[in-house]
């Protein structure tokens, strides 16, 4: 029986990652997604699935109890707001180059700095482009639903243990906050121990008699060994891109122009599809689920048949960069958006493509 | 009465050999270093309790970061200063398995204050190994917290002026004082009788994690003969004139 | 009387010639060598053999877990 659940984004993800057989969770609370750890210490996960949650002392400490939780093969996972993100991106460049399979939720507000508490996808350079130092990448998800909110965990595990990285959900303070239906995913059993010696034979079990010791580490001194390491994370990468690409289209095929929005942008912008279509403008939405790797190849296609693209986002112009490189200079790219905290409109929108695509 | 050598070196005979527990990797660090005896004490204690299989560690970053080429356990490498937030998330998610942190005085006492010392508040189950030389060893020499007042270093060229770089940290005294600690004490290596002393330390550091009394903490007042810029043995004899008065050795709790 | 004798064997290659063994032999029985090993260091030796008593001091100190030490006791 179909299980249906009216609940706020933040809450999903907990539900979610108690459902998808989680490990542990490592927080500190931040606003607009604290509900995420209330809900799960309310939901007293250690009783019933063995689920670990524990309020650190920090994000710093946070996204370092992921790494020793994910050197143990473990599922483990943190939620948090900018602030707090921009705080982990030590430990993500860490995870990253030990190739550590974590889940780190991000529920945007306005930056930078303190900045506001009110919704923003201004975190996306930060996302995509690694965050930390050196060069690597995280697999990037971003839901613009409730629902998404929740299936997006498991995904994002799955994800992150297939290629042994870290996976962000990249969300924002308004589907965090918003109240929507989900379907509930029954429970998962979690690994047990002797499973995850199968699965994860590089974890941190206790060395047996029969193998080498297992270590987890992102340091080498040698650097044409280290030269060949970072070739192999950017191979890892590329098998993303070619593997991993998740988007939803809506009305393309027969557009003359696009948005592209992901998100809580991509919500209000279908709205604005509607707008544009009942002027007799014909627009379609693209909307990227996966932030990183990035939908390039399909943007790069579609903009053999269309005018112009627009890229909406809650943010001065980030992804924006990303949609001009996959169309190589074939159509015009411009961006819109509202930031600070502010939400642009769906009327905002269609002014907006009108003015610097179509008319522009 | 004369006896040959060789009658003497016989396996029967045999009363010390390098622990089976560390590999055969020679240690990357200067002669006479403390962590080379301290890490040995490891390996020797983890292989006379035999939890070889059972013991998960946690290096820092600093001289000992590469410790895990030494004992032949599983490892995780944390960044500077986090291996008390890595311990605590392992020993919650394998509760079944021994989990020591080894951190240095910078890793331990400066950026990782915050980790050290709620970890240590929470009660983790787990074993920090501090090693105290009252210097940044891997990076050239600079100035610890635990830099003692006057001691030279490179940042602290004419010695350390407390009016001017603030006082040397007493970690371990402030560890004892948070409910989460069962056994927190100062041992150092320098002397045959100090080492064993400190291997007496950590076995029952071993034993205290197994019966879940929270976090041993054992302070290591070491040398750092390159940092100091003096021979080990003459490293061994400022270490006892100069930084025992400030880190007095002995138990400072046992519960 | 019994006596107890000892002797100690150093892994010449892994010596670093710290001299902490020779400081820590109540008997003076170790020093170090006047060659030095692959690496450079004045190893450690037995210079005074028959003084040794197999205490294990040495091995105790020894950063670098070079020495092995035997033990035995002898009945006069």
């Amino acid at each position: 029986m179909r299980e249906v659940r009216l609940m706020k984004g933040n809450e999903a993800i907990a539900e979610a990652a108690i459902r998808c057989g989680v490990d542990g969770y490592f927080g500190y609370p931040i606003t607009p997604q604290s509900e995420v750890m209330e809900t799960l210490m309310d939901l007293k996960p250690w009783e019933t699935t063995g689920m670990e949650v524990l309020q650190a002392e920090s994000e710093v400490a946070s996204i370092n109890m992921l790494y020793g939780g994910a050197g143990c093969g473990k599922k483990v996972m943190t939620s948090s707001s900018s602030p707090g993100i921009s705080l982990m991106q030590e430990g993500l460049s860490y995870l990253a180059g030990a190739e550590l399979p974590c889940v780190v939720v991000n529920v945007v507000r306005g930056g930078p700095g303190l900045g506001t508490i009110q919704p923003s996808q201004s975190d996306y350079f930060q996302s995509v482009r690694g965050g930390g130092h050196g060069d690597y990448n995280t697999i990037v998800l971003a839901p613009s639903s409730v629902q998404e909110m929740s299936d997006f965990v498991e995904l994002a595990f799955d994800l992150a243990f297939k290629y042994r990285n870290p996976a962000i959900i990249l969300s924002d303070g308004m589907i965090g906050q918003m109240m929507e239906k989900v379907e509930m995913k029954p429970f998962k059993k979690r690994w047990t121990n002797e499973e995850i010696e199968k699965y994860c034979p590089w974890a941190t079990t206790g060395k047996k008699k029969d193998r080498e010791r297992n270590i987890i580490t992102s340091v080498e001194l040698d650097s044409q060994v280290f030269e060949s390491f970072n070739h192999k994370l950017v191979a890892k990468y590329r098998k993303m891109e070619e593997e991993e690409v998740r988007f939803e289209s809506f009305q393309c095929e027969d557009a003359d122009y696009i948005i592209v929005a992901y998100g809580s942008s991509a919500r209000i912008c279908q709205k604005s599809i509607d707008i544009l279509r009942s002027k007799g403008i014909k627009a379609g939405l693209l909307r990227p689920i996966t932030l990183f790797p990035f939908p390039k190849a399909e943007l790069n296609s579609i903009a053999d048949r269309v005018k112009g693209m627009l890229s909406v986002e809650m943010s001065t112009g980030q992804m924006v960069e990303d949609v001009r490189l996959a169309v190589e200079g074939k159509v015009k790219v411009e961006h819109f958006g509202r930031v600070g905290g502010m939400v642009h409109s769906p009327e905002e929108v269609v002014e907006a493509l009108e003015q610097k695509i179509i008319g522009g | 009465m004369s006896i040959d050598i060789n009658e003497i070196k016989k396996a029967e005979n045999l009363v010390y050999k390098k622990s089976s527990v560390l590999t055969d990797k020679v240690m990357h660090y200067c002669p006479g270093c403390s962590h080379g005896a301290v890490n040995r004490i490891m390996a020797e204690v983890i292989e006379e309790l035999d939890l070889q299989e059972e013991t998960i560690g946690v290096t820092p970053v600093g001289c000992s970061v590469l410790l895990y080429n030494y004992i032949d356990i599983d490892w995780q490498e944390a960044a500077h200063g986090r291996a008390p937030a890595l311990a605590t998330a392992i020993k919650r998610l394998r509760p079944d398995k021994y989990v020591v942190t080894y951190q240095g005085d910078g890793d331990l006492a400066a950026i990782g204050t915050a980790e050290t010392i709620h970890a240590c508040n929470r009660g983790e189950n787990i074993i920090m190994i501090f090693i105290n030389n009252g210097i940044y060893g891997m990076t050239g020499g600079q100035m610890a917290p635990t830099t003692l007042e006057g001691m030279k270093s490179s940042t602290s060229p004419f010695g350390r002026d407390v009016a001017r770089d603030g006082n040397p940290l007493n970690m371990t005294q402030i560890v004892a004082s948070l409910p989460g600690t069962s056994y927190v004490t100062r041992q150092s290596v320098h002397t045959a009788a100090a080492a064993r002393k400190m291997k007496r330390s950590l076995k029952k550091a071993f034993e205290n994690q197994k019966n879940n009394k929270g976090t041993s903490f054992i302070e290591v007042v070491s040398t750092c003969s390159s940092g100091w810029k003096m021979t080990p043995a003459q490293s061994n004899k400022w270490m006892v004139e100069n930084m025992f008065p400030s880190y007095p050795l002995g138990d400072l709790k046992d519960e | 009387m019994a006596k107890n004798r000892g002797a100690i064997e150093v892994d010449i290659a892994t010596c670093k010639g710290c001299y902490l063994c020779v400081e820590a032999c109540p008997f003076d029985v170790i020093d170090l060598a006047d060659e030095v090993n692959a690496k450079g260091y004045n190893y450690a030796y037995m210079k005074n053999p028959e003084k040794c008593t197999g205490c294990a001091n040495c091995a105790m100190v020894c950063p670098d877990s070079c020495i092995t030490v035997y033990k035995m006791t002898i009945k006069s």
